[in-house]
């Protein structure tokens, strides 16, 4: 959003001439930019969608928030200017909202609301089913003796396709591939269309979801679950017996570093979507905010500043289009290579 | 645990994890049913489908190739054919000449010999017919002779008495 403010900025800029420019002074009351909080704010999740802000005005879309009391049981349903007495937005836990007690102390009620990350989810569900349902119908109204479809089914089947064959099939291998496959597909193309919005400035995305820990950890649970809950008896053995000398599994060493291994797999992949994604949108903010950063030192370093952030900025977007396509393609390729760990063969002794 | 010191996309909220959890589990639910397989399976048949009509198409190929082949070899069989009964044809006709030709010179000499027997003939009767006439004219003039010579009796004694020491002598 801070992006998108300051391209219709620079673009005003450009367009005024430069003596109106000198003429107006940058305000020395403001109070120092604060870069990381800018960032982190932007990155935090949030119960309103803020689209723009105007002279002190904000410009946002309120979103439902859902909460149910832990001290009364009572379900609330309210938007974060109506919300009800006795909760508040904690500003010492990210303006989350927590309830107060009649014994003084504070609590977190439960919260479901649906706040921006979730609106943001909502949007790429029903983005995902219109894409792939439509394409279904395509498909339902052709037979195999038609011709291969173009546009954008093509395209759509193009990449299903490259994902199946390519990446889940040569993955986990002929045999057990095929019950994995819907679910490693839904998942590549669930983050890839989340990290795609994400990059959107303004509303029906900018949301950073995959950049959130919580997000990243679910996909990652389920890829635990899905490695784990089928992995055959072969799969198990190499973890607690594996064929290493009897004194290094008799005091359980090598057992201790495989079942190690089981839990770092998942949580290598769910740090390695975060922390991309969320470096990704970081430097983004980050070179937004020196444009106003460099407003703040006077007019000659503002123009010089500008100039370089556009530059780094159409980088980087550049770059986290890329990004967004290769962190979904390596989160969905390593979950099958793990699930493929999870199907060895027997070992031709 | 206390998370508030950590910042906010690193502090695990359970409403998120809800709404992510229901969101995915309908996402999946459908598209796991109406949408990936049915793309994945067309493809599928469609690759078979091509497979086939590759094999289909080899296999075309092949049978024409071998058609052509065997329209050669009736056309060269033919060729042959036609060159041996062009053969076998100017062999009977010289054939047949040839015998028209020897039966036209037996006929020939057939009807030579034929003729010579008729002339043969024809000349012999007329010697004959010559010979009886010369023989008549003979007598008639042998008789005239003798009628010349007789007219007296003493020349008939004469003639008597010569044809009678004729006889006798003999």
């Amino acid at each position: 959003m801070k992006r998108l403010k300051s391209l219709i900025i620079l673009i005003a800029l450009a367009l005024l001439p430069l003596s109106s420019l000198l003429a107006e002074e940058t305000p020395k009351t403001e109070e120092p930019l604060n870069i990381s909080e800018i960032v982190l704010e932007h990155l935090a999740d949030s119960y309103e969608w803020h689209i723009a802000s105007y002279e002190g005005k904000h410009i946002s879309i309120p979103l439902p928030i859902i909460i149910r009391s832990s001290h009364t049981g009572e379900w609330h349903f309210c938007t974060e200017h109506s919300l009800p007495a006795g909760f508040f937005f904690n500003p010492e836990a990210h303006g989350k909202i927590y309830e107060q007690l009649p014994d003084g102390t504070t609590e977190r009620p439960l919260d479901l609301s649906i706040t921006r990350n979730v609106m943001q989810i909502w949007i790429v569900v029903a983005l995902l089913l219109v894409v792939f349902l439509s394409c279904a119908r395509w498909y339902k109204k052709h037979d195999k003796t038609s011709n291969a479809p173009g546009g954008f089914v093509g395209a759509v089947e193009m990449l299903v396709m490259m994902i199946n064959d390519d990446v889940i099939k040569s993955s986990i291998g002929e045999k057990h591939y095929k019950p994995y496959a819907p679910y490693l597909l839904t998942v590549f193309f669930f983050i890839l269309f989340t990290n795609l919005l994400g990059l959107l400035p303004v509303f029906p995305g900018g949301s950073n979801v995959t950049g959130n820990i919580n997000i990243t950890f679910f996909f990652a649970l389920c890829t635990f679950l899905a490695i784990n809950l089928f992995g055959n008896k072969e799969y198990w053995k190499e973890i607690f017996w594996p064929e290493v000398p009897l004194f290094l599994k008799a005091i359980p060493l090598m057992p201790a570093i495989e079942l190690f291994g089981v839990f770092t797999k998942p949580f290598a992949l769910m740090i390695r979507l975060f922390a991309n994604m969320m470096a990704g949108h970081a430097m983004i903010l980050s070179f937004s905010c020196v444009i106003f950063l460099g407003w703040t030192m006077g007019v000659g370093l503002g123009i010089g500043l500008n100039l370089f952030s556009i530059l780094m900025l159409l980088f980087m977007n550049a770059l986290e289009l890329l990004v967004a396509f290769v962190q979904a393609y390596v989160f969905t390729m390593l979950s099958a290579v793990f699930i493929g760990l999870a199907h060895p063969e027997h070992h031709a002794e | 645990m206390d998370f508030t010191q950590l910042p906010a996309i690193l502090t695990p909220d359970l409403g998120l994890l809800f709404w992510m959890l229901l969101a995915f589990l309908v996402v999946f639910g459908v598209l796991a049913k109406f949408g990936f397989p049915a793309i994945i399976n067309m493809v599928d048949e469609r690759n078979k489908f091509i497979d086939d009509s590759l094999r289909k198409a080899h296999e075309a190929q092949e049978r024409l190739a071998n058609i052509e082949k065997e329209g050669e070899s009736i056309l060269q069989e033919a060729r042959e054919k036609q060159a041996q009964i062009l053969k076998e044809a100017a062999e009977s006709r010289d054939a047949i000449v040839e015998q028209a030709q020897q039966k036209a010179r037996l006929e020939g000499a057939r009807l030579m010999e034929e003729a010579k027997i008729a002339i043969e003939q024809e000349k012999k009767a007329a010697i004959a017919d010559i010979r009886q006439q010369v023989a008549t004219l003979s007598v008639g003039i042998a008789e005239k002779v003798l009628r010349q010579n007789l007219r007296d009796d003493k020349s008939q004694m004469d003639l008597i008495d010569r044809m009678l020491d004729d006889s006798t002598v003999k």
